[in-house]
């Protein structure tokens, strides 16, 4: 069983950055107004943010972290640890980290990594960096995770393109002996592999002209090899029966009342599966926020988002005890449970 | 599993159809109100009554109620 926890660290800080474009569904050439309003209603997306050409995941994260080290006060020399997780990295090689330690002007002496993870990004991404500080050699740690998931989507495929956001956030995590920290549990089904995929691109289907081909799947689905594939049944299947799963799994392992919960963080899918997931756990509406109206599914990013966009000011006057789940692309889940503690959250940024 | 209560449940899916016109060799993909969106609530369903995962190919394989039937009774 895949339970971790790790004591001795805590979550300092989020932020976020968007971009300053903002696409309305309800402008979406290849709906009508009847299916927009359809599709807003039961995905919960009503507008996203989309990064220029000039723009990366990459630079997204590194104003999210330039703000954050800014209002918490930190040093860039104190930094001891740089992980960026990401499926939109800004090269195929080198690690998007190594270029990041550079812009944002971090120690040579540092160690970076990239993770290459959506959905679950952020809940993997802060397991690794929390088992990289609770040693308390190692003190200080950025977080940088993100995705600009609408560089890799076809403007003609409905599935995806209406759905996805891009965003960027950085998430500051510190030793700090003896508190609680981070409980885990994580999991994969890489038979599933298909669920969300771009199939080209990669050395599997490396580059080949056919990989441009704009080819029709159904009306409405017209999409190249180098773009997202988004097997809407597979995911939603998978999700209402493993988020649920993996928190009752996470309560049950580390005897979490699930009712002294404060907050639900939930990657933000759709709001339909979200719903059904919310409904199966019979968590009240109140405690599971949601970013989706404003930013849509921002793949790694939704979990931190949502906490800039939705909670800033509840979580950061008081503590609160918080469970995340991410679900998605690999398929891969996993679920993390924390007490917030004087927790810094930085105003949303745009760029 | 029952035949009159799976076809109750399958006919709760649609909003705006009276459930005496679906019947178990119904070509589901006809009925009015169909869509993409019906289809994961019927895998919502199958989830929720019977405790079966649907995929997106048992649906896709799957032409008449009687189809759905069949697979998530296999399950």
């Amino acid at each position: 069983m895949s339970f971790l926890h790790i004591p001795n660290v805590r979550l300092a800080g989020v932020a976020a950055c968007v971009p300053k474009a903002i696409l309305e569904n309800s402008n979406y050439g290849l709906f009508s107004a009847e299916e927009a309003e359809k599709f807003m209603a039961t995905t919960g997306v009503e507008r996203r943010r989309k990064a220029d050409p000039e723009t990366t995941t990459g630079d997204l994260c590194i104003k999210a972290a330039e703000k954050l080290i800014k209002d918490l006060g930190w040093t860039k020399e104190g930094i001891d640890v740089l992980i960026f997780v990401t499926q939109t990295p800004d090269y195929i090689l080198p690690a998007t980290s190594c270029l990041i330690q550079n812009k944002l002007k971090l120690r040579e002496d540092i160690y970076a990594l990239d993770i290459s993870l959506g959905c679950s990004g952020w809940i993997y991404g802060l397991e690794v960096i929390s088992s990289l500080l609770s040693h308390g050699q190692l003190r200080k740690g950025l977080l940088l995770v993100g995705d600009t998931m609408l560089k890799p989507c076809s403007v003609e495929d409905k599935s995806t393109y209406p759905l996805f956001g891009d965003a960027g956030t950085a998430s500051a995590i510190e030793y700090d002996d003896g508190l609680p920290g981070f409980k885990f549990h994580t999991a994969t089904d890489g038979s599933g592999y298909e669920a969300i995929i771009i199939p080209d691109g990669g050395y599997r289907n490396e580059v080949m002209p056919s990989s441009l081909v704009m080819t029709e799947i159904e009306p409405g689905i017209k999409r190249n090899r180098l773009q997202t594939v988004l097997d809407g049944m597979n995911v939603f299947s998978f999700g209402i029966s493993k988020a649920p799963e993996s928190i009752k799994m996470l309560a049950e392992k580390f005897k979490i009342d699930l009712e002294q919960v404060d907050y639900f963080l939930f990657h933000q899918a759709n709001l339909y599966m979200n719903e059904k997931i919310r409904k199966k756990l019979k968590i009240p509406m109140e405690k599971v926020p949601y970013s989706l109206k404003n930013y849509g599914n921002t793949s790694s990013a939704t979990i931190p988002l949502t906490m800039v966009t939705e909670i800033i000011h509840d979580i950061s006057s008081e503590s609160k005890s918080i469970i995340a789940c991410g679900f998605g692309v690999g398929l891969s889940w996993g679920t993390v449970q924390f007490i917030t503690d004087t927790l810094v959250i930085s105003e949303i940024i745009e760029f | 599993m029952k035949t009159q209560k799976f076809l109750r449940n399958f006919a709760s899916q649609f909003d705006e159809v009276d459930p005496e016109t679906i019947k178990i060799e119904t070509r589901f993909r006809d009925i009015e109100g169909w869509s993409s969106l019906t289809a994961l609530s019927i895998i919502a369903m199958a989830d929720e009554e019977y405790n079966v995962k649907l995929k997106g190919d048992d649906i896709r394989k799957a032409v008449t109620v009687e189809d759905l039937f069949n697979i998530i009774n296999s399950k």
